[in-house]
């Protein structure tokens, strides 16, 4: 039985409008014949995903994808795009050739199976999402808690992780 | 909301990402649906973060709350990092090969 106020209508019709909108630009990244729609497709579709986390009550997460994601990783795909000379019109050698024939398959199979156990097992779980921060419960504070205690080793890690990462691209990138 | 929505919303925006790593040629446009799997990841963790933090209360650094989003931050960083070194690598590609077309490579095949 639902009630008027466990339906969420304002979440629901929030959602259901990003969500689309991340479907269709992520059908257009894995579509298109541009590499340069591809990438703007793709800040869309990271765009939606952090609305998503804001509905969600992940302020600090939704403010790093905006940060790292659309301003930083998707510089690098454009920078990535112009330096390897990409087209950058219409460009109908970007798929392979039984790509379609088989990734379509795979791909429907996987949503299949997936969609199959997520209804199965999760179809009474309910969130009550309210898209504004709860006041009683400090988010920041507690994941910042979070990193610097109980997650320090890996933040640590992670931290030698980005340098490798970071001496590894200079190495790999530069002339001579 | 059903957490159903948030979940199947990550299944599709996976399942598009794994038709582009099959159906895609170009080693940019691969590192690009790369990301859009790692996205998805991303909203499963943080969905399942709210609805475990419902069921839990809150009680100091030690409860489980939010420990989904402090996974969201390691994969966020992890796919930048990830970006960083396929790029460098597909411009190394490019630089020797004059092409970034996957079919291309084909060296390693027996």
């Amino acid at each position: 039985m639902l009630l008027a106020s466990s339906v969420q209508v304002a979440q629901n019709v929030g959602f259901g409008i990003i969500a689309a909108v991340m479907v269709l630009s992520a059908f257009n990244v894995v579509r298109t014949q541009n590499v340069v729609h591809a990438a703007l497709s793709l800040v869309a579709v990271m765009a939606g995903a952090a609305a998503q986390y804001l509905l969600l009550n992940a302020e600090f997460v939704a403010v790093t994808q905006v940060l790292v994601y659309i301003g930083a990783v998707m510089v690098l795909f454009l920078f990535g795009v112009m330096l390897t000379r990409a087209k950058l019109g219409k460009d109908v050698d970007l798929n392979n050739k039984g790509g379609t024939a088989i990734g379509i398959p795979v791909a429907l199979l996987l949503l299949g199976v997936l969609s199959y156990v997520l209804i199965k097992d999760f179809k009474g779980d309910k969130l009550k999402v309210s898209g504004k921060a709860d006041a009683s419960v400090k988010t920041n504070e507690l994941l910042s808690d979070k990193i610097f205690s109980s997650y320090a080793l890996p933040f640590w890690a992670l931290s030698f992780v980005l340098l490798a990462a970071v001496i590894g691209a200079i190495v790999l990138a530069r002339k001579d | 909301m059903l957490i159903n929505e948030f979940l199947l919303l990550g299944a599709a925006l996976f399942c598009i990402g794994v038709y582009g790593v099959i159906a895609r040629k170009n080693a940019v446009l691969v590192l690009m649906s790369i990301e859009l799997i790692l996205n998805s990841v991303n909203i499963n963790l943080l969905a399942f973060d709210r609805l475990w933090s419902e069921k839990v209360p809150v009680v100091g650094a030690a409860s489980p709350h939010l420990d989904g989003g402090v996974f969201a931050l390691y994969i966020i960083a992890v796919a930048a990092a990830e970006v960083g070194v396929g790029l460098a690598m597909v411009l190394l590609i490019f630089r020797n090969r004059k092409t970034i077309s996957l079919d291309d490579l084909s060296e390693m095949k027996g």
